[in-house]
């Protein structure tokens, strides 16, 4: 997949319907990734799905969607703008997972992105992706059924994350996405309970911006194929440490809340001044650049 | 911070048999048209537009419809609920003379805007829009504050006999507005923005929510358009382009349902 910035719009922010996606990609991202998406409709969890923390948001939205068949309508549209569109999938075996990249594929979306990261979803996401033979089988199933390009999104509530990295590489991935938001909690002291109304959500912003650092770091170390780079991107500096841990692109998501929709823009222009500044021609000369 | 503040209901209006207003102490600046997310602790977390802006103390109020709703016409003095916000642009309230058009609860939150318009000296007329009298709420306050005030009722039990939006379509024939500000059924402010033509129009929309900041995208509309930032009150140019304005809205999964 050939991507005109590094910049990439993260699932789960402004990805509802193409008209939002069409305004990020207006904002500056090379591609955008959809929803998750899975078989049927799904309303998620009850309000409060978000509460925003000292550095960044916590939210369990539960996974809404309006499933794959109504949603083919959103992706089409993007297609006809000519919007590079990476079809976000979230199933619980590896059925589910073919027929949604086989519908996927049949809209025209660009890549795949199978979610087996989502922190607070049961029996789906996370609960996928700590399995490492379940993750390499449903990669390779996807990736026999399917004829684009195949990307892995994990979670860094692992104790061996990069075992589970090289079951997706084992399974032919095409990259890995790295990583979903972190697991966390937020209680109101007055209430005396957890905001959230499934408690438990999953923290994203800048506070988990070392942990994906981290976590791309050592996925690169131990994998061949290409990682993206997501958790906390505000900055083009931001963005060039994961670039530097090994990450080719990265996704932004809940940064638009800081910095706005043309965060995209921002941070791709930050990249090329640091990038000039310290005379760096091509990104692919900085990718992994911190393994020494 | 985009976090539920905790604070006490401090006074419970029953303003007919199913709506009521909570009044409460949160001190931040608020402009008429805009809304809280207001968290009932172990129940939800809805969206829901300031129908009270006195100093430092703010109102809510409410038709009970639904699990929350219900949930929150049960509170009392005393028991506390989780505010964030004020959220969305709010109106703008300008020029000469405004029609007002409230339609059922939707008049909970133009009060505020009549209130500031009358402050402002622009001559303001409101028409409150109800299936029966029993339902009439407000007028009271509105007529105080010094707008010429009407009243419809579907089953002409009060006042004009007749939907709002037909009473203001003939006083928009009778006289010159420079403006209309309307919030209520969608179906009823599409009527009122086809009726309007060339009078500038701004209309609060509702949408279900989830982050009430922009993130989510489960309220976008249009071009997608965040009804929770960009909104939740659009003006003419904005409407002509929002497709699912008067036609449908998303529910919880983001299916597509008609009005």
């Amino acid at each position: 997949m050939n991507l005109s910035n590094p910049t990439i719009l993260a699932s789960g922010i402004m990805d509802e319907d193409a008209e939002s996606m069409k305004r990020v990609f207006d904002g500056g991202a090379s591609a955008v990734v959809t929803k998750s998406i899975g078989l049927n409709p799904k309303e998620g969890y009850p309000n409060p799905t978000f509460v925003e923390l000292e550095h960044g948001i916590l939210n369990a939205m539960g996974l809404p969607n309006p499933g794959i068949k109504e949603f083919g309508e959103e992706i089409k549209k993007l297609k006809n703008l000519n919007i590079p569109v990476i079809g976000s999938i979230f199933g619980s075996n590896s059925h589910e997972f073919i027929e949604l990249s086989e519908k996927m594929c049949s809209y025209g979306a660009n890549a795949l992105e199978l979610n087996m990261s989502c922190p607070h979803a049961k029996g789906y996401g996370l609960e996928i992706g700590s399995d490492s033979k379940l993750v390499q089988e449903i990669t390779s199933k996807v990736k026999k059924s399917s004829d684009i390009p195949v990307f892995v999104k994990l979670s860094s509530n692992l104790t061996d994350m990069v075992k589970i990295a090289k079951s997706a590489e084992k399974g032919n991935a095409d990259a890995i996405v790295a990583i979903n938001s972190v697991k966390a909690m937020k209680i109101n002291l007055d209430m005396k309970m957890p905001v959230l109304a499934n408690k438990i959500g999953g923290y994203s912003g800048s506070a988990i911006k070392p942990i994906g650092v981290r976590c791309v770091y050592d996925i690169a170390k131990n994998v061949d194929i290409p990682i993206i780079g997501v958790g906390g991107v505000m900055t083009g500096e931001d963005a060039l440490e994961y670039v530097m841990a090994g990450a080719s692109a990265v996704q932004i998501g809940t940064g638009i809340h800081y910095r706005g929709i043309d965060i995209f823009e921002k941070v791709r222009k930050e990249m090329e001044h640091w990038m000039k500044d310290h005379n760096y021609k091509t990104l692919s000369e900085l990718i992994g650049a911190a393994h020494v | 911070m985009n976090s539920p503040q905790i604070t006490e209901i401090i006074e419970v209006k029953t303003e007919n048999e199913d709506i009521k207003t909570f009044m409460f102490e949160y001190p931040k600046e608020i402009n008429p048209g805009q809304f809280f997310m207001i968290w009932i602790p172990g129940v939800d977390e809805i969206p829901m537009s300031v129908s009270h802006i006195n100093k430092g103390i703010r109102g809510v109020t409410f038709r009970k419809v639904g699990e929350a709703t219900n949930a929150l016409f049960n509170l009392d003095v005393g028991d506390k609920i989780g505010i964030r916000g004020p959220y969305g642009t709010g109106f703008k309230i300008n020029g000469e003379k405004i029609l007002f058009v409230g339609g059922g609860t939707g008049v909970a939150m133009l009060a505020p805007a009549v209130e500031e318009a009358v402050a402002k000296n622009v001559l303001s007329t409101a028409i409150i829009g109800v299936k029966n009298s029993r339902e009439i709420f407000f007028e009271d306050r509105l007529r105080k504050c010094g707008a010429k005030t009407y009243i419809a009722t579907d089953d002409g039990s009060r006042g004009y006999n007749g939907f709002a939006s037909d009473l203001a379509e003939e006083l928009l024939y009778k006289e010159k507005f420079t403006s209309v500000l309307t919030c209520g059924p969608e179906i009823m402010m599409k009527k009122l923005f086809d009726i309007c033509g060339t009078t500038p129009f701004q209309a609060s929309l509702e949408r279900y929510m989830k982050c009430g900041i922009g993130l989510c995208s489960q309220c976008c509309i249009g071009n997608g358009l965040r009804v929770c930032v960009e909104g939740p009150v659009f003006d003419e140019d904005a409407l002509k382009n929002i497709e699912e304005f008067g036609t449908y809205k998303r529910d919880a999964t983001g299916r597509k349902i008609r009005f």
